[in-house]
């Protein structure tokens, strides 16, 4: 965000500068293995940097020592997520609004569930209802 | 080992019946809980304390009757540290074949199965068979609700009881009470009873003399032991309630895999061993999964509860064995 504020401070000259430097950055990122796309330019910037308050490219949720993870998961809607069990115990998913229900999920095992209406989807396992987690799904 | 253990139990009824025993001065000792429970389990300090007091005094009738508590048997389960559950419960019931005194019948809290699949179902059933004793009362545990809000297991091990298989029934004075508490969880909550099964329950409960020895079991602990892990019933203090006027009442359950007691009042609770896999103690681990183990250690941390019953004092001994042989374990909790 400081850098936005800078180069607009600057002009176009330096303007330019600072996307070659996001480019550059974006390059090394892609090296090191991550696999995001980027629109590119200062306002792809932007974007990224919101990207964790808005809806994010994670799907999928994993189980392990008995918890949801992440807890709260945003998603565009029409998104399918996925929840994967890596406990030795079986776990369910299963919407407190009664939406949607897994059968149990025993290790490895995976549910899948296509979100298309916007909208606040809580969900909990109903072997133990401590576990908990919410889907938050954006227009 | 099965004499000495007798002797123990024995030993143990004798003690608290006769007014030979310093009753004041062992409530001190932990192992008293003033209304005629006796706790003779966890080697360690209830029962050598009882050994201590007791002196060479001669050993007593035994119990009136007696029964086993076996619980969490996972049927299906086959990851570490027990590859084979299937022989796990097959050891414990040998051990209960191989009794000195024969157990009137078999209680088990729940979680019979892993996955509240058919097969496993069978497998257990079959196992089962070879129990000497003439019958098993069954409540189901979270892993055996699993499939049709736990229709089969009703079919299966749950006939002719209420709702989602509690029941109650009358043994030689004694009231048991079997309570469902893994059904309907509500999110973030514990285990729960439901409105519906605390009315039944008041009900079964009203006209009952006071002095009618109570034994409660449901596969959630009924009192709160750890609340993070989800070790507790959200309405367990609403069925203590009903209990409170009666001179005796013992709660049995399993979930934990291990060995908990706590006396209050004249309420002893008591948790089992599973006869599959233990679990952490409270708070020791990431979470309540599986606790790894080496495998010739294993036996020592499964086991079954054999609990031993004298009418006419109301008196009840609780001894946890381990599986492998061993003296009963030193891992139970006492209340002070």
């Amino acid at each position: 965000m400081s850098k936005m504020k800078t180069s607009r401070a600057i002009g176009f000259r330096s303007s330019a500068l600072t996307l070659a430097a996001i480019l550059s950055v974006i390059t090394i990122s892609s090296a090191s293995g991550f696999s995001h796309s980027t629109p590119g330019g200062t306002s792809g910037m932007v974007q990224v940097a919101s990207a964790d308050a808005s809806a994010s490219s994670v799907t999928e949720v994993k189980i392990d020592n008995f918890a949801f993870t992440p807890g709260v998961v945003t998603v565009k809607a029409g998104t399918q997520v996925t929840w994967i069990n890596h406990d030795d115990i079986p776990h369910t998913v299963d919407s407190t609004q009664g939406k949607f229900k897994s059968a149990a999920l025993d290790t490895d095992d995976k549910f899948q569930f296509r979100f298309t209406e916007p909208g606040e989807y809580p969900f909990y396992c109903r072997m133990h209802p401590k576990m908990t987690g919410k889907i938050i799904v954006q227009p | 080992m099965a004499d000495k253990k007798q002797d123990l139990i024995d030993q143990k009824l004798q003690d608290f019946n006769n007014d030979g025993v310093d009753r004041r001065g062992f409530l001190k000792c932990m192992a008293w809980a003033g209304t005629g429970l006796v706790w003779a389990m966890s080697g360690g300090l209830p029962v050598s304390q009882a050994f201590a007091k007791s002196g060479g005094k001669d050993v007593g009738k035994g119990a009136d009757f007696s029964f086993v508590q076996v619980s969490d048997s996972h049927i299906g389960f086959s990851k570490p540290a027990n590859p084979d559950v299937t022989a796990t419960l097959q050891v414990a019931i040998d051990r209960i074949n191989a009794m000195t005194h024969k157990p009137d019948f078999i209680i088990h809290t729940g979680d019979l199965s892993q996955l509240s699949k058919p097969s496993e179902f069978d497998t257990l059933d079959q196992a089962l068979k070879g129990i000497s004793a003439k019958q098993i009362y069954f409540v189901p545990g979270e892993h055996d609700m699993l499939t049709d809000n736990g229709e089969q297991y009703l079919q299966r091990f749950g006939k002719d009881t209420k709702g989602a298989g509690w029941y109650s029934f009358d043994h030689k004075g004694v009231h048991f009470v079997g309570l469902v508490n893994v059904a309907n969880l509500k999110a973030g909550g514990l285990g729960s009873l439901g409105h519906e099964q605390l009315e039944w329950l008041e009900d079964d409960l009203k006209g009952r003399s006071a002095s009618t020895p109570i034994v409660l079991f449901a596969h959630i602990p009924l009192w709160t032991i750890y609340p993070d892990w989800g070790w507790g019933t959200d309405d367990s203090e609403q069925a203590l309630s009903y209990v409170k006027r009666f001179g005796s009442v013992t709660v049995l359950n399993g979930h934990i895999h291990q060995v908990m007691q706590k006396v209050e009042g004249k309420v002893s609770f008591h948790t089992a061993m599973s006869t599959a896999f233990p679990q952490p103690a409270p708070g020791t681990a990431p979470s309540a999964g599986p606790m790894k183990v080496p495998a010739d250690q294993l036996q020592k941390v499964l086991g079954i509860t054999d609990v031993n019953y004298l009418v006419s004092g109301t008196s009840l001994a609780i001894v946890d064995s381990p599986l492998d042989g061993s003296a009963p374990s030193t891992q139970g909790k006492s209340a002070s």
